[in-house]
């Protein structure tokens, strides 16, 4: 949290991408799209894609640490390895969850208008899908060596995740195919569960986006925490 | 009861032994020193003994506490890496305070502490400077002070002084000489540098592919060799493998001079 807070740059750009996605995206389509506010209906996806973004970065610290060797100082304590993994994905967490309230801030500016009782229930979205993918970029940076090898791992794996999520467009219009894929991606409940609390639309009830967040980042964390365990 | 007792310890790498059944006793408040080249294997032994790797066969125990109990011997021991493992991204205090988060100190005692580590290695007045403004000399003695903050009753220090300047070389020895001499705590250091190992150690063991090939003092092991007057740790080191430390990838033809100066015959 230290280095995150001292890292401006690392701030600004974490903000900067899905700002512009919200800019350029929510104008640009928002003209097409009339039955709704389209810019209500993008920032809980952006607010998600900042989420998304953030977390899974989170996870390049072990590599950093790794390189840089302050990993061996940690495996050496008289901790364990799982709570080593805990501690790690509550950090990137944390930094995830105060990356999406400031996006929340900028996007009112912008035009977006949330249920404002709504931020309770949206921040326990936003912790838990933050969990989920800490641990998928713990998980994956454990098992790798170099920064370049897990950005591109990364690289594969964050825009499929990302527009399969329904952040950009209503997954009830898509294909039956493309729904049935979207139902294995945690972040659709996330950014289902930040609709149904920001602005009361959702394709599942609230507790079904609950359920399936909890179901994941739980698995997700045990798995770390195994990984972790072997390392 | 002797601080660490290792018996027929063993790690293989895809067959190959980088620790080859080593046996050794170091006794409490013991300055003791492994002196080998690069790849003899002492961090692998180092890194056993300090449970971040697994043996592949043999026993060690820490003040009678075998390594196989990992969190139990990580409380009772301190670890100086061979490379840097600071943050760089935090300050000195921030690293140690992160240090003794890691090993459960309390409040007050951590703070106490810390002071008191940062007073021993002379950063008092750096400690809130971002690590990555300090100097090689300054992190190494920022780490040694990390080692010592949980009160360890043994200290490893891998090849402490490595990529040093002579002058701070000298003053990281004598942070180590007097941590040695007034906290008492058994120090276990790896070095390929002969006068380090001959300055600093009560003891010594010259490992070589995995085995001890030589223990002793400095004095007894320099008077084990007859054939040269005077014979330096180097002159010994050569004696029992056979190979000069630093041309240890060097030519052969250097190795064979060595080895024609002290009448080595084996």
């Amino acid at each position: 949290m230290i280095r995150f807070i001292r890292a401006r740059s690392r701030i600004i750009t974490s903000l900067a991408m899905p700002f512009f996605w919200l800019i350029f995206i929510g104008v640009g389509f928002g003209s097409v799209v009339t039955e709704m506010n389209y810019i209500n209906f993008l920032a809980p996806g952006i607010i998600g894609m900042i989420i998304l973004f953030t977390s899974i970065f989170s996870g390049m610290s072990i590599i950093w640490d790794r390189q840089f060797g302050f990993l061996k100082e940690i495996l050496v304590a008289p901790v364990s390895r799982s709570s080593i993994m805990l501690g790690k994905v509550l950090g990137g967490a944390t930094i995830a969850v105060v990356s999406a309230l400031i996006m929340i801030l900028i996007t009112i500016l912008i035009g977006f208008i949330p249920i404002s009782i709504g931020i309770v229930p949206a921040v326990i979205f936003m912790i838990l899908t933050a969990m989920c993918f800490v641990s998928i970029g713990l998980i994956i940076a454990s098992k790798m060596k170099s920064m370049e090898g897990f950005q591109m791992v990364m690289s594969f794996l964050i825009m499929p995740v990302f527009f399969l999520s329904g952040a950009l467009f209503p997954l009830e219009n898509t294909p039956q195919w493309m729904q049935t894929i979207a139902y294995f991606d945690p972040l659709t409940y996330g950014i289902d569960g930040l609709r149904a609390s920001l602005i009361s639309h959702s394709i599942f009830p609230l507790w079904l986006d609950l359920a399936a967040l909890l179901l994941f980042s739980t698995v997700l964390v045990l798995i770390g925490a195994c990984v972790f365990r072997r390392m | 009861m002797d601080a660490i007792e290792i018996e027929n310890l063993t790690k293989n790498y895809n067959g190959t032994a980088a620790v080859d059944s080593i046996n050794l006793r170091i006794k409490q408040a013991e300055l003791f020193g492994l002196l080998g080249p690069n790849g003899a294997g002492k961090t692998t032994m180092i890194s056993m003994l300090s449970t971040i790797l697994k043996p592949s066969s043999g026993n060690a125990k820490i003040n009678g506490i075998n390594i196989s109990y990992q969190n139990s011997v990580r409380k009772l021991i301190g670890i100086v890496f061979q490379d840097p493992s600071l943050d760089d991204e935090l300050t000195g205090m921030e690293n140690l305070t992160f240090h003794s988060k890691l090993y459960h100190m309390p409040h007050e005692l951590s703070k106490k502490r810390i002071n008191d580590v940062l007073k021993l290695v002379d950063l008092e007045g750096k400690s809130k400077m971002l690590v990555k403004t300090y100097s090689g000399g300054m992190k190494r003695r920022l780490e040694i002070a990390r080692g010592l903050l949980h009160h360890p009753k043994i200290l490893f220090l891998d090849e402490p002084t490595l990529g040093l300047d002579p002058q701070t070389r000298r003053h990281i020895w004598e942070y180590i000489k007097k941590l040695n001499k007034e906290e008492k705590i058994t120090i276990i250091l790896t070095t390929h540098y002969m006068e380090e190992a001959d300055y600093l150690c009560k003891r010594i063991a010259i490992i070589d592919h995995g085995k001890i090939v030589a223990l002793g003092t400095p004095k007894k092991l320099k008077s084990s060799i007859s054939s040269v007057k005077k014979p330096t740790l180097e002159d010994v080191f050569i004696w029992y493998t056979g190979h000069a430390i630093r041309d240890y990838e060097g030519p052969e033809l250097d190795n064979i001079r060595f080895r024609a100066r002290l009448g080595w015959k084996r």
